[in-house]
């Protein structure tokens, strides 16, 4: 009876959404995108003239990184972003203070290879992760990609060493992150009166020194996305410590 | 044609909210959903013949797909990734009051402890 209920109700929605919403959309992979707001975000001219931007060759812009996807998280939208890492942060909170009822501690058996392996694995994973958020202007990524390699080579530690235990390290290096966000942005309002702005000279599209303050924002939220998920795993398995 | 798959899996995942008792699968389902939201959001941006929003050596001048859903995708992404967590630590929590996570045996363990 259940299912019968499950399938009406599915077959219902999927009538509305293809019968009466579908023909609203628009035509896949045929959109106009100079009557798109994104054009500006692409061209790197929401307040000036349209220029063409070409990579390695275009400097001085109002946002320099050759990421677009970047350049609207972190720099033309970053008030959002500072939004999502609180989310991040109080579904940690709630994660943290529902562990603090649990009673046992998750234990398992040591694997010889994983325990081996580890030592060589882990490194390159935070490798990659740095790699991952210090290019996040450049290349595909940045910092909550790279905060998530970085915490999932902790959960790759946590597997293979049974008494590993994440230290209150973790917190305050989410602490001293997220501020250092806020504080970023405060810098911002000090020097060009508004919140988050981009104070440092944007430098060449496509150099590793360039784009202003989204590589230090990225970096910042690596860490702390990074140090967040890692203390959320070890609050799963740890039980209550007192 | 990718919107008909992302309603599908819509499709799927309200089958799976309504239809399971566990309150596991039920989860699963909800995250078939925001993927499914995801996939939809992203497809309006997509352009026929246009390549990733990154300036690189490959494409030098900007011939893009709109960047703007794939940014608030990014933050969707990170949003499902807290709720979700938040949501298995409370299926622990009732696992361990009640040893169960079927809302049947969840009924019933009630009345025993009542």
């Amino acid at each position: 009876m259940r299912r019968i209920w499950a399938i009406l109700v599915s077959a219902v929605f999927l009538y509305f959404l293809i019968g009466t919403y579908y023909p609203t959309l628009p035509e896949f992979g045929n959109i106009d995108m100079f009557r798109r707001v994104s054009f500006n975000y692409i061209s790197k001219s929401t307040t000036k003239e349209y220029q063409p931007v070409e990579f390695k060759k275009s400097n001085g812009l109002e946002e320099g990184s050759a990421n677009v996807v970047t350049s609207i998280v972190v720099n033309y939208r970053s008030f959002d972003t500072l939004g999502e890492v609180t989310v991040l942060f109080t579904a940690a909170l709630g994660v943290g203070i529902l562990a603090g009822f649990r009673k046992r501690r998750i234990e398992f058996e040591e694997h010889r290879v994983l325990s081996i392996a580890i030592g060589i694995v882990f490194p390159i994973v935070l490798l990659f992760g740095a790699y991952v958020f210090i290019h996040g202007h450049l290349t595909p990524g940045g910092g909550f990609p790279g905060g998530t390699v970085i915490s999932l080579g902790v959960l790759l530690l946590m597997l293979a060493k049974n008494e590993f235990g994440v230290t209150d390290v973790a917190k305050h290096t989410e602490q001293v992150a997220g501020s250092g966000y806020v504080l970023v942005g405060l810098i911002g309002m000090a020097m060009a009166g508004t919140f988050l702005t981009n104070i440092l000279p944007t430098g060449t599209v496509g150099e590793l020194f360039s784009a202003g303050v989204v590589p230090i924002v990225y970096t910042l939220i690596a860490f702390k996305v990074g140090a967040e998920l890692s203390n959320l795993i070890s609050e799963m398995r740890e039980g209550d410590k007192a | 044609m990718i919107y008909y798959i992302s309603f599908i899996l819509i499709g799927i995942g309200l089958y799976g909210i309504v239809s399971q008792k566990n309150l596991l699968k039920q989860l699963v389902a909800l995250t078939i959903i925001d993927t499914a939201v995801n996939i939809f959001i992203v497809s309006l941006g997509y352009l026929q013949g246009a390549e990733a929003p990154i300036y690189s050596v490959i494409t030098p001048v900007a011939n893009f797909v709109d960047p703007l859903p794939q940014a608030l995708v990014l933050t969707a992404i990170v949003i499902g990734v807290g709720t979700l967590a938040m949501a298995s630590m409370l299926l622990i929590h009732i696992h361990e009051k009640y040893g169960s996570v079927d809302v049947d045996e969840i009924c019933s363990a009630k009345e025993v402890i009542e």
